[in-house]
Order: structure tokens, then C-alpha cells, then sequence
């Protein structure tokens, strides 16, 4: 089982022009953690939204590589958003769910995953081109090769441990955060 | 079975040629028969990209999305699945996303089926509760200047516009055995 914050590190270390968007709570905190950046969109709501925001970005920016980083309960709200991925069969677009198979930010009562349900399987089945579950800090060189030149869309599941890391809380105002974002990237 | 309404009246081509003139690049949707004639027009245009959703909540994502990235998205639904994006219009309206939504009204005129009815009486409240300016659009030839400035506001101010394209207009749903 992964170190939430190191794997998120790992991935994320010289991130190049790397697109990214945390899904709300945790995620969002290990992605400001990583270290803020003005290409980060984070979300503070929007659940189960993760994914089709990062969706849209990626049809819009074929020319840029777009990373959804979703918390397990986050994917399994937007779990038919995978299918419609499926659909259009973005190659710039990859999915990082960080699964602790578990609801972080409501007391840690255990997710679907924690049953089995599986999303790199899932993945599969909606015509993702690849799929996998990592759970060793030793494959985060791999997945961080795939955010950078995998051809998508592409579906990893992290499995991280299920620690209740401290918080680190970036921007919140979600216009500074749109704005930021887009300036960012118009400058490029 | 039943069949796609159809569409006797041009005023999708009209709504599709709005599209056009704002630089409507992404298109989301789940498959309708009011919205059927603008959703044919729409996949056949190479500068749109249509994306066919699984549930409406999707789309208010893809519409943020694409405004990161410098497109401008349109989302065309039902009434019915204005109820299923409640929660996820709070995006649009924390970060100022512009958004243009075209809700075909069921459950409001010449409804046969009661099932519609609950979601199709409150569409138009809901919206605006969710933050959304509405439009009412009754006649065909209403649509091209309804849409068109429903568009306006939506991408020159950055705000969530509705434009509620009634029951009326339409027509009834068409069933057969």
C-alpha cells in the first residue's frame, strides 16, 4: 500500500506542462502538497465531477496532457463518466484514482472498493486502452511516465494506505482558481 | 416502441446556427427526441465535438472543462435531467463558468405520461435556484433571438443561461405500438 503524499510526490516531480485536476478533499490536499501550481485545478466540491472536468480540458487541449486525480468515492459517484471516456477515447487524458477504500472526509467509513469493486476492471470494460492498480511506491517512475507520454485514456488505481494525513489547504475561492488556471495556460 | 418526435419545424437549425456564430465547440448531451435534429447537426460538424453523456450531471463538468481549456460548451437536455445536475451546478456557479443549456420541456403541456410531470412543473424553479437565468421560448420564431441572446450572456458574462424550449413547441412525444 502507497504513502498517499509520497506517490502524489512521485508523480508530479518536474511536472513539465502536466494539466491537473484533484478531486475534492483529500486529493486536493495532496496535489497542494506536491506543491502549488497555477495548472492545478483544484475542487473543493463538485463530487463525482472529477473526471468530466478533466474530460472537457483534455478534448479542448489535445496538444496537452490532462490528469484527473480523483479519491475512490469521487470515482465511484462519477462512475459512468468512465463509459462516456470510454466513448471518445481521449489519448491525452489519464485517470489517478488515489483509493483508500475509503470515505476520508466523513469519518472513514469504508467505500465500495473496500468490497472489491474494482476500477481498473471497470476501466477496461469502457474501452479504457489501459488500466492498472499499482500498490508499491517502486512503480510511481511507471505511472508517472504514463501521465507524461501514455497513450489514453488511461485508468490507474492507486491503492494508498488509509492514513489520515495532516491537511494542506491551497486557494479556495474557485474564480481565483479558474482564473489562475486559464492565465497559466494562455501564457504557455 | 415509439419513435423519435418529429421535428416538423427548422428552430433546431436555427439554435444550431447560434452554436456557429458563439464558436460552440463541445457539445454535451444524453440522447433526446426534442433535441434529436440539433444533436444529427451538431456530430456532423468537424468544428464541434459531441459528447454523449450518461447521465446529464456529466455535462456541467465537461462545460468546465472546456472553458479551462478555451472552448465554449453547450448542454442540451431534458427537463427531467436538470433534476439530476443540482449538485454539480454549484461548480458554474463558485469558479464563473459560462454555460448555455437547452431543456427540452416534458411534463408541462399535453403531458401523457404523470411520470414527468413532478421534475417538468418545477424545471424552470429549479434553475434559478441553482443560479441559472431562464428563458421561455413558446414559438418557433422566437428561438433564433431567444437562443442568441441566450448565448451572449452566457459567454460574454460568464453566466449559467437556460433556455427552456416548452412542451408546446415541440409537440407531443409520438408513441406507437
Amino acid at each position: 500500500m502507497l504513502d498517499r503524499r509520497q506517490f502524489v510526490q512521485r508523480l508530479l516531480i518536474d511536472r513539465g506542462d502536466l494539466l491537473v485536476v484533484p478531486g475534492l478533499g483529500s486529493a486536493t490536499y495532496d496535489v497542494a502538497a506536491a506543491g502549488d501550481h497555477p495548472l492545478n485545478f483544484y475542487l473543493w466540491g463538485a463530487m463525482g465531477g472529477t473526471a468530466m472536468i478533466a474530460l472537457g480540458l483534455a478534448l479542448a487541449r489535445p496538444q496537452r496532457r490532462v490528469v484527473a486525480i480523483p479519491g475512490d468515492g469521487d470515482m465511484l459517484m462519477g462512475l459512468g463518466s468512465l463509459a462516456t471516456i470510454g466513448v471518445k477515447q481521449p489519448q491525452n487524458l489519464i485517470i489517478v484514482v488515489l483509493d483508500n477504500a475509503r470515505y476520508g472526509e466523513t469519518g472513514m467509513q469504508p467505500s465500495h472498493t473496500d468490497a472489491g469493486v474494482d476500477f481498473a476492471a471497470t476501466a477496461l470494460a469502457c474501452r479504457f486502452r489501459k488500466s492498472l492498480t499499482v500498490t508499491r511506491i517502486e512503480e510511481a517512475d511507471a505511472v508517472r511516465t504514463l501521465l507524461h507520454s501514455g497513450e489514453g485514456p488511461i485508468l490507474v488505481n492507486a491503492k494508498i494506505k488509509p492514513d489520515d494525513v495532516p491537511r494542506v489547504l491551497p486557494l479556495r475561492d474557485g474564480h481565483a482558481i479558474k482564473d489562475r488556471f486559464i492565465a497559466a495556460l494562455n501564457d504557455v | 416502441m415509439h419513435k423519435p418526435t418529429e421535428i416538423a419545424t427548422s428552430w433546431p437549425d436555427a439554435i444550431y446556427a447560434q452554436f456557429r456564430r458563439v464558436g460552440i465547440r463541445q457539445v454535451g448531451y444524453v440522447p433526446d427526441a426534442g433535441h434529436s435534429r440539433l444533436i444529427a447537426l451538431c456530430q456532423k460538424d468537424p468544428q464541434i465535438t459531441d459528447v454523449v453523456l450518461t447521465t446529464e450531471e456529466e455535462g456541467v463538468g465537461l462545460v468546465a472543462g472546456a472553458a479551462l481549456g478555451g472552448q465554449r460548451a453547450a448542454l442540451l437536455m431534458q427537463s427531467s435531467g436538470v433534476g439530476n445536475c443540482v449538485n454539480m451546478f454549484s461548480l458554474l456557479r463558485n469558479c464563473g463558468f459560462g454555460c448555455i443549456a437547452l431543456v427540452t420541456m416534458r411534463g408541462e403541456f399535453g403531458e401523457f405520461n404523470p411520470w414527468q410531470v413532478p421534475m417538468g412543473s418545477i424545471t424552470e424553479e429549479v434553475l434559478r435556484l441553482c443560479g441559472f437565468l431562464t428563458y421561455r421560448v413558446e414559438s418557433p420564431d422566437a428561438v433564433d433571438e431567444i437562443v442568441g441572446a441566450g448565448c451572449d450572456m452566457a459567454f460574454s458574462g460568464n453566466l449559467a443561461v437556460a433556455v427552456l424550449l416548452s412542451q408546446r413547441l415541440i409537440g407531443p412525444k409520438q408513441w406507437t405500438r
